[in-house]
């Protein structure tokens, strides 16, 4: 219950304040958001699964975030960074649409 | 069911105020991005710097294209314009060309200053050689247009058999009287209207040896009347040479 008023409320602030992205994070912003949500389904699915586990959802939050920002990075560096992005959101998007079928198939049994 | 309701049953433990903070940054950050990728600036704001030098080179080679058209339009235009100029030009000067030659050719009215010359003959001593000297005397006073009617009777408007005089008309004397002009039999009094200077005009009729004196001297009469405005209204059809071509082109201006 708790994380998904967090959720909700960061939303709220989001849209409330309107922050302006700073331009140095402007190319990691999406790629990062894409990134928490693979860890989110993924939590998800682990909670379905009763293997949920706090610390193993908060790291790897955390590193999803920063591995997915981090390759980006490092093609900017190497001039292939709209492509290296390219493939970092299909491979997120992979992962979600897996866990959200393992989900579904938890929910619905089907 | 359950396993999802533990995932939302509260309790608190510093881990899942973890959890709780991470999922709040996910919602203001992916709301925030909802947000700059809105609003067009936030476009070009977000891209990055390859895409917006191949953004600025699409536009640049762009601008280019439509430049060059603009030129070619412009050019099109001015050729366009420039001719029509020369057409109106080219219009005006053969509709010029048209008014003189029809004038010459008696096929347009004329009028401006000139004298009426009235040639009566009650004797029937005036012959077509006199009718052709006179002719010849206007010509040579200047007469640019020439129109010959008969009988003319004072005081009477009805429509009276004329003839407009040009390069090729005749007179020839007909059979029972009269003077047949390009095929028009005209009876006495003769009229002339003619358009020229007036005083040049009137000066040859009545010099010695001339008309008039001619005239009288077969016992007819004339009268010279000048006027600032006469009108030579009779017209001829323009035949078309059947032999005769113009060597020379038209000129293509």
């Amino acid at each position: 219950m708790i994380p998904a008023v967090a959720l909700v409320l960061g939303v709220v602030a989001g849209l409330f304040f309107e922050p302006t992205v700073p331009g140095a994070l402007q190319p990691y912003l999406p790629i990062a958001v894409v990134a928490a949500l693979d860890a989110v389904f993924g939590a998800v699915r682990a909670q379905l699964d009763g293997i949920f586990d706090d610390r193993v959802f908060v790291v790897s939050f955390v590193s999803n975030v920063l591995v997915a920002a981090l390759v980006v990075f490092l093609g900017d560096q190497l001039g292939v960074g709209g492509q290296l992005s390219t493939g970092v959101v299909v491979v997120l998007g992979i992962r979600i649409f897996s866990n959200a079928a393992a989900i579904r198939r938890h929910l619905f049994r089907a | 069911m359950s396993r999802l309701k533990g995932l939302l049953r509260p309790k608190l433990r510093r881990v899942d105020l973890a959890v709780a903070m991470l999922l709040a940054v996910l919602g203001f950050a992916a709301a925030v991005q909802v947000r700059s990728t809105q609003d067009d600036e936030g476009v070009l704001a977000s891209a990055r710097q390859e895409d917006l030098v191949a953004i600025l080179d699409g536009l640049s080679s762009r601008s280019a294209r439509l430049r060059q058209e603009i030129s070619t339009l412009t050019a099109t235009r001015d050729r366009l314009s420039t001719g029509t100029d020369r057409d109106t030009a080219a219009l005006a000067e053969a509709r010029r060309r048209a008014q003189v030659l029809g004038i010459l050719a008696g096929t347009v009215p004329a009028r401006g200053p000139g004298v009426v010359l009235t040639l009566d003959d009650p004797e029937g001593k005036v012959g077509a050689d006199l009718l052709l000297d006179a002719l010849e005397e206007l010509r040579d006073a200047g007469a640019e247009a020439v129109q010959v009617e008969g009988p003319v009777v004072e005081g009477e408007d009805g429509p009276v058999p004329s003839v407009r005089v040009v390069a090729a008309t005749a007179f020839v004397d007909g059979d029972a009287g009269g003077i047949e002009v390009d095929g028009t039999l005209l009876r006495a009094p003769y009229r002339f209207t003619v358009i020229g200077d007036p005083a040049t005009i009137a000066a040859a009729m009545a010099i010695p040896g001339g008309v008039t004196d001619t005239v009288e001297q077969r016992d007819g009469r004339t009268v010279v009347t000048r006027s600032e405005n006469v009108a030579v209204t009779a017209l001829r059809p323009l035949d078309r040479p059947r032999y005769a071509r113009p060597t020379v082109e038209p000129e293509a201006d």
